[in-house]
């Protein structure tokens, strides 16, 4: 067994923003090349991912199941996007196969399919679930004496389900200081803005009404993330809950703040006017079977 | 006649296991006394979890724990297990294929008092639709005991119905394999196929048919998923007739899936399913409702003389 997996040691923030640029770009040609999916809560959740994969967690990309490494669930599974994206850059499987993003035979399922892609840690999709499956995840880690950490992303629009609630007590009762939720806090969900469709309130008090530990950061600022990361791994017994600030779209300007974006795939035009804005060196070439295209 | 019922058999049986098996790990949803996984709390408090009144949640922190290696048990009241928390069950155990064992209690009519709200029906419905999931609902004490010891032994999905009531300790029989149906009493003037306590019932009523000269053959298929095929194809064969008795709507469980078994074989037989035919239950000692059901002995007697009847 090789030595338990290290986090690479936090980059300099210009780095962290140029892979969220680059797991942006990603992001729009997958989502282009697929015709569907949902590229909206991925752009927004790009600096996080960042931050996450190349700075925070503790991963080996050639031993991906090592039991020492830290785990992420995505509860939100629909914002896949973004953790294939993570993963090929962080080197878990070849960047290219991200052009074979929700078609047939891929193991980059529409929402994340556990014990095909390594570095996917959980099945994830419908709402609500993934975020108990992280708190067993971290009683086990502690139930066998290992200091791995679990991450889970959650989204406002989740936290309108009951599950992450009955969670939300459970690990305060628990003591699970090796748990830290993120939560992607944009306001957006797929039918409108949240405080339209149902309005979940302020749910940094809510969580800390629950006992948690919560900051409320940018969710774009890397150097706001990296900090609250690490004031998260200081909490003893209390699960931390990172409330990020997001942009539904961040990156591109008609994808901002709207749930136009939410589930629908951009065209032909829009993808070349997203990948232009995003300072894509080829935003022309549409081609998601030519590897130049990742290569960049 | 020695009787226990199945759920204080799986509780020790769990204990037990706790022994040998330092992976196992058990949870539960405020229901530890009923369910007797409080045996196992008792003997290894730092590997219970008592979720409180929360199933979605307890059976996403089984997967969790599955995912990082643990064996994992997880219990509640069938209603609340296999009802509330059925979209957990599917999309957090049965998708990844994970290794979590519900065990269900308190299922069925026999759940008497407490009426309808907790007489889980549809559970096996439920549960056997999902693909990767074994389904077992054991006859009786000794088999619940054998059935933990194969339900921990395999990596994988599992849903394990037991009953509240006490109930007989059958004598005989083959000895609990998974996936394999047991034959408990021959007979070739027609097959009762049954699981959980009606296996005791129908073996009562083939006692009383063999008295005015009907010989039936009695099959405890307590594997519900997957479902030992060639046993009932063969009794279908030798039979020529069966009769399903479950504790349980006749859609969707014991009796759809031997129905399913028959038609698609090449030599369909006829089969009545006998079980709860699309009402809910009421409040009443289990015995009393076993009789109103007449999923009693005599009831099942009765439900098969009517069939052979109309098959003349």
């Amino acid at each position: 067994m090789k030595p338990a997996p290290a986090p690479p040691g936090a980059p300099a923030v210009e780095e962290l923003e140029r892979i969220a640029n680059r797991l942006r770009r990603d992001v729009i040609r997958m989502v282009h090349a697929a015709g569907c999916g949902h590229p909206g809560g991925p752009l927004g959740l790009a600096d996080l991912f960042a931050v996450l994969y190349f700075a925070e967690m503790a991963l080996d990309p050639a031993e991906p199941w090592h039991p020492d490494r830290d785990r992420l669930v995505l509860s939100n599974g629909h914002c896949c996007a973004i953790l294939y994206s993570a993963l090929a850059r962080r080197g878990f499987f070849p960047v290219e196969e991200l052009a074979t993003f929700r078609s047939f035979g891929s193991r980059l399922q529409g929402h994340p399919h556990y014990g095909h892609l390594p570095g996917v840690e959980m099945s994830t999709g419908s709402l609500g679930n993934g975020v108990s499956v992280a708190a067993g995840m971290a009683l086990a880690q502690r139930l066998d004496g290992r200091r791995s950490r679990v991450f889970a992303v959650t989204s406002d629009g989740e936290n309108q389900e009951g599950q992450p609630w009955e969670m939300a007590a459970s690990a305060v009762h628990d003591g699970l200081g090796n748990l830290t939720l993120l939560l992607d806090w944009n306001g957006i969900q797929i039918d409108g803005p949240t405080s339209e469709v149902l309005d979940t309130g302020d749910l940094a008090a809510k969580w800390a009404a629950f006992g948690w530990h919560v900051q409320t950061v940018d969710g774009h600022d890397p150097a706001a993330l990296l900090r609250a990361l690490e004031a998260a791994r200081g909490e003893g017994r209390r699960p931390s809950m990172i409330c990020c600030r997001t942009i539904i779209g961040k990156g591109v300007s008609f994808m901002e703040n709207t749930n136009a974006f939410h589930g629908k795939a951009p065209t032909d035009e829009e993808a070349v006017q997203a990948l232009r804005e995003l300072g894509d060196p080829d935003p022309e070439n549409l081609d998601a079977s030519d590897p130049a295209v990742w290569a960049s | 006649m020695e009787k226990i019922a199945t759920r204080e058999a799986y509780g020790r049986a769990l204990e037990r296991l706790g022994h040998v098996r330092e992976d196992v790990v058990v949870l539960d949803a405020d229901l530890s006394g009923s369910t007797k996984t409080a045996l196992f709390a008792r003997s290894f408090p730092e590997r219970f979890f008592n979720r409180g009144v929360a199933e979605a949640n307890m059976i996403g922190h089984a997967a969790g724990l599955a995912l990082c290696g643990k064996t994992v048990f997880a219990s509640s009241f069938a209603m609340f297990a296999a009802g509330k928390a059925w979209e957990q069950i599917r999309q957090s155990v049965c998708v990844p294929n994970l290794n979590v064992k519900v065990v269900a209690s308190h299922a069925g009519i026999t759940v008497g008092e407490d009426g309808a709200s907790h007489q889980a029906l549809e559970d096996l419905a439920c549960m056997r639709v999902l693909p990767n999931m074994t389904v077992v609902v054991p006859a009786d004490g000794p088999q619940t005991e054998a059935a933990v010891e194969a339900l921990a032994a395999f990596e994988g999905p599992a849903y394990m119905r037991v009953s509240r009531a006490a109930t007989p300790v059958l004598e005989g029989g083959p000895p609990f394999e998974l996936g394999k149906a047991r034959l408990l009493r021959q007979g070739s003037d027609l097959g009762l196929v049954a699981c959980g306590v009606e296996v005791a019932a129908c073996l009562e009523a083939a006692e009383l048919l063999a008295a005015e000269g009907v010989e039936c053959a009695v099959l405890d298929c307590h594997t519900l998923a997957p479902l030992d095929c060639e046993a009932l194809l063969a009794l279908a064969r030798d039979c020529g007739r069966l009769l399903t008795v479950e504790e349980h709507q006749v859609t969707g469980g014991l009796g759809e899936a031997v129905c399913g078994v028959v038609a698609d074989s090449p030599a369909p037989v006829p089969v009545r399913r006998h079980g709860m035919r699309g009402e809910f239950g009421q409040s009443g000692p289990a015995a009393t409702l076993l009789r109103h059901y007449r999923l009693d002995g005599p009831g099942v007697a009765t439900v098969a003389r009517e069939f052979l009847e109309e098959l003349g």
